[in-house]
């Protein structure tokens, strides 16, 4: 596994007894870590362990309160993320930060193009590096084409091409198969491993256990900003790992209860956006978990986004309980008891400026709206019980949401929409980027739900989840619903098989 | 500072005839629209009043709008780092009457036009300096500055005036000579025009600018100075406004202390109808250059058409929520156009 040479022990780069807080929150507490030349080091915790808050110490975003940082056995000191970047750091951070009015190209490269004589930017090579670049990741993306409007997965393929463009000897990579299906991480993976092998060091974090164990070599686990090991992952299982993250054993991952399907409570019937997805057609019946697999791009968030009213249909109907809903109107969508948790947390679930409180009282304003005025009583009480049953960890209610971890921001749209009660409810990647210990009570949770008569289309890139969770299964390929699986003869053969087009023959 | 060559394969299908570019279609067809609007308002103008397009006429236009431009292109670096500077109408008077006090006491043309631009510079890094370092927004911080510069300006002068008899003929002759049509002070606008245009598209600080108006946070993690380059656009943006005083000099040959009050207003009206977004990170100079000639235009077809000179602030107002709008919609066009094709990704 680790192709780390026994007779080269120096780490490129180090941590010593780094301790970092924010207010009274106590983010990182005497956390040390030795990355080595040629090899993929897992970074493990729950949300809010301070995953991100050690990348960025390691990337000259964050000054360490003490502690030091070590660059081959020196101790340095970075005033910036130009310092780590020309120390040779490349970072992908675990939210994408990329210039919407800027092409991919220059996205990649800003700040370090290519240059002609008299220190002009080379637009040419500029393009040509970028197109090779998406060449290696094996996507087809335009490098002129603007950042503006960029999926998430596509996003997230530019930040990893703009890691990779540095020939970089530490990658340390913020979860960054989050967005991705089993394809692109596979690619993804193959890039990784060359470099691991020309001689860097690769810094990894996912949630997604599975790929922990599949690229790398060894493993250091947090919990609430401790150091809890620091181990090679020959000879670990899972269960080791998890209850090193979560300090105890873990419940079911998948609890799904049976529940007897009820009548329709969805109906989606030939739906068509001209150029996004066409003739998709598909019941959700009360007490059903329906889930819709298929690879990035394929439409199943376009589909859920016409659906809820966010985007116009061209062609096509929507009734929820036997009522149509109107084209290209979310009120009314809501108002029929329909219920959207979008894949893109930041730009269309929270305002990031308003406390975790609040954000999770927006939906909830119609019932806590009490003659005019707002019920801040109400929507407290009940933004704290949604806060609770879904464990985000907060210092205080009133805190923006910005400071929280990604994976708390996640709960936070969460729990916002089922505080709304809803009868359908669709969840777009409901744990994209949630630590197993709530996934297993997100899952809980959706069962729950199911189980009390609401109708749930859950989209998912997370295969196991699908296989895990839905009573029925859909596959989108390229804008069309390839397949209809019972969760029974569902596998991940016969789910891959429909979402890669392979199934029609 | 390494780039991954492109060894592994031939670069070859690189997207470039085949796809388009959309981030400079887009820019283009905004300042096509700009252009194409002048020109039917001139066209129209001239079927109205033959006399319109003289030599003299065009020579009127493209004076009129110079110092307007420069100021413009100034104004437009700094609002693609999602700034705004308001003290340009202040700087550019003080740096005019401190041009013609400076000549009127016998002092070389080329050191007077220094001394502006030099003023300029001075006031530019103040405004840059305030905005970078403390945490106040761009609009308070130079609406500030916008009224300490004019205070300052109003002390020194009180109630003097300088008039072309206290200038050398020179002077006042170069503000208003040129090649036939063509006024020297319209090809020196056109000059930093270009630079400032080619310094944008192709030096890397030019880009980042473009950058950091477009996503500060991004752009800060990217080890872009934001600092540095914020305060660059600035002292370029007071750069102009001085050299701009000193051309107004030369140009109207009369100064006083209110010389360049509310014209910071003109001028931001121009970046804006000239397509530079003021959430920053887009936009062009040439953009603005053409907003800034489309409204000194209306100034002079008006009383060309006969039309009082009232309906000009009117007219004004109205190109700028066309604009707005016409961003609006383009934008959400863009969108759409981009959703589609990103489906189509795989
Ligand atoms: N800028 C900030 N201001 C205040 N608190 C912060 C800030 N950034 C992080 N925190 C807090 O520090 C703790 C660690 O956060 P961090 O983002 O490192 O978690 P993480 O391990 O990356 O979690 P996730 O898996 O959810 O991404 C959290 O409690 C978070 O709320
Ligand atoms: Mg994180």
């Amino acid at each position: 596994m680790t192709h780390r040479s026994a007779k080269d022990p120096a780490p490129v780069l180090a941590l010593r007894d780094i301790s970092k807080s924010f207010g009274a929150v106590r983010a990182l507490r005497d956390v040390s870590l030795d990355l080595f030349p040629g090899e993929v080091h897992a970074l493990a915790g729950e949300n809010g362990a301070g995953k991100s808050t050690l990348i960025k110490t390691l990337a000259g975003v964050h000054r360490p309160d003490t502690g030091r940082v070590l660059l081959d056995g020196e101790p340095t000191v970075f005033t910036g993320p130009a310092d780590a970047r020309d120390a040779g750091i490349a970072v992908i951070y675990q939210e994408p930060t990329l210039f919407p009015d800027l092409s991919i190209a220059e996205n990649i490269f800003m700040g370090r193009q290519p240059r002609r004589a008299l220190g002009r930017i080379d637009h040419r090579a500029t393009r040509a590096a970028t197109a090779a670049l998406m060449r290696r990741l094996g996507v087809a993306l335009d490098p002129d084409r603007p950042a503006r409007g960029l999926s998430i997965a596509d996003q997230q393929i530019v930040e990893i091409a703009k890691a990779l463009s540095f020939d970089a000897r530490v990658l340390i990579m913020d979860e960054p198969t989050a967005a991705l299906t089993g394809s692109e991480v596979a690619r993804l993976f193959g890039v990784v491993r060359t470099l691991r092998d020309q001689g860097a060091a690769v810094l990894f974090i996912s949630h997604r256990l599975e790929e922990i164990f599949r690229i790398c070599g060894r493993v250091t686990t947090l919990r609430d900003g401790a150091l809890i090991s620091s181990e090679p992952l020959e000879g670990m299982t899972e269960e080791d790992l998890v209850r090193r993250m979560v300090g105890r054993d873990l419940d079911e991952l998948y609890p799904k209860q049976e529940v007897a399907a009820g009548p329709v409570a969805l109906s989606v019937r030939r739906l068509t956006r001209e150029g996004v997805f066409t003739d998709v057609s598909f019941d959700v019946r009360c007490g059903e978990i329906v889930g819709l697999a298929g690879l990035v791009g394929a439409g199943r968030t376009e589909v859920a986004r016409a659906v809820f009213g966010v985007d116009r249909w061209d062609a096509g109907e929507v009734e929820v309980a036997g009522r149509a809903l109107t084209n290209g109107a979310p009120s009314t969508a809501m108002a029929a008891g329909l219920a959207l948790v979008p894949e893109d947390r930041r730009a269309q679930g929270l305002v990031m400026d308003l406390s975790i409180e609040r954000n999770i009282g927006l939906t909830g304003l119609r019932t806590t709206v009490r003659a005019g005025l707002m019920d801040r009583g109400a929507e407290r009480s009940r933004s704290l019980d949604w806060a609770v049953k879904l464990q985000v960890k907060y210092a205080r209610m009133a805190d923006t949401v910005a400071t929280l971890s990604g994976g708390n921001q996640q709960k936070v749209v969460l729990a916002k929409w089922l505080a709304t009660g809803p009868s359908v409810l669709i969840v777009d990647e409901p744990t994209r980027g949630i630590d197993v210990g709530t996934k297993a009570e997100v899952h809980r949770l959706l069962s729950q739900l199911a189980a009390d008569g609401v109708a749930v289309l859950m989209i998912s890139s997370d295969l196991p989840e699908i296989l895990g969770m839905a009573d029925r299964v859909l596959v989108m390929h390229e804008g069309r619903l390839t397949a209809e699986i019972p969760g029974s003869e569902a596998t991940e053969e016969t789910v891959m098989a429909a979402a890669t087009g392979r199934a029609a023959a | 500072m390494t780039v991954t060559a492109p060894g592994e394969a031939p670069a070859t299908e690189i997207p470039e005839s085949s796809s388009t570019r959309l981030v400079d279609r887009v820019f283009r067809m905004r300042e096509l629209a700009i252009l194409l609007v002048l020109l039917v308002m001139i066209g129209v103008t001239q079927l109205g009043n033959s006399e319109f397009l003289s030599e003299q006429g065009i020579k009127d236009l493209l004076l009129n709008a110079t110092i307007l431009v420069l100021v413009a292109t100034g104004q437009s670096l700094v609002v693609i780092t999602k700034n705004v500077d308001l003290s340009v109408g202040s700087t550019l008077g003080i740096s005019a009457f401190a041009t013609g006090t400076y000549l009127q006491g016998g002092g070389n043309p080329v050191v007077a036009v220094a001394l502006a631009v030099l003023l300029g510079v001075g006031f530019g890094l103040l405004n840059g300096l305030l905005v970078s370092l403390g945490q106040v927004p761009a609009l308070v911080v130079t609406l500030g500055t916008l009224y300490v510069i004019r205070g300052i300006d109003s002390i020194w002068v009180g109630s003097r005036q300088i008039t072309a008899a206290d200038l050398p003929d020179g002077f006042v002759d170069f503000g208003s000579g040129g090649i036939s049509a063509v006024p020297w002070l319209a090809l020196i606008a056109l000059a930093v025009l270009m630079a400032t245009a080619y310094y944008l598209k192709h030096f890397g600080s030019g880009r980042e600018l473009y950058a950091l108006g477009s996503n500060p946070e991004a752009a800060r993690l990217a080890g872009i100075p934001v600092r540095r380059r914020i305060l660059l656009a600035y002292t370029f943006c007071g750069a102009l406004a001085g050299l701009a005083g000193a051309l107004y000099l030369a140009r109207f040959g009369n100064v006083d202390s209110g010389t360049g009050t509310g014209y910071e207003l003109t001028v931001v009206s121009a970046v804006v109808v000239g397509g530079v977004v003021f959430t920053g990170g887009s936009g062009s100079v040439y953009g603005a250059a053409l907003g800034a000639l489309l409204l000194t235009s209306v100034n002079s077809v008006l009383p060309a058409l006969g039309v009082s000179s009232v309906w000009v602030l009117a007219i004004n107002g109205f190109l700028l929520i066309l604009a707005i709008a016409v961003d609006r919609i383009v934008a959400l066009r863009v969108a759409t156009a981009l959703k589609k094709r990103n489906a189509r990704h795989g």
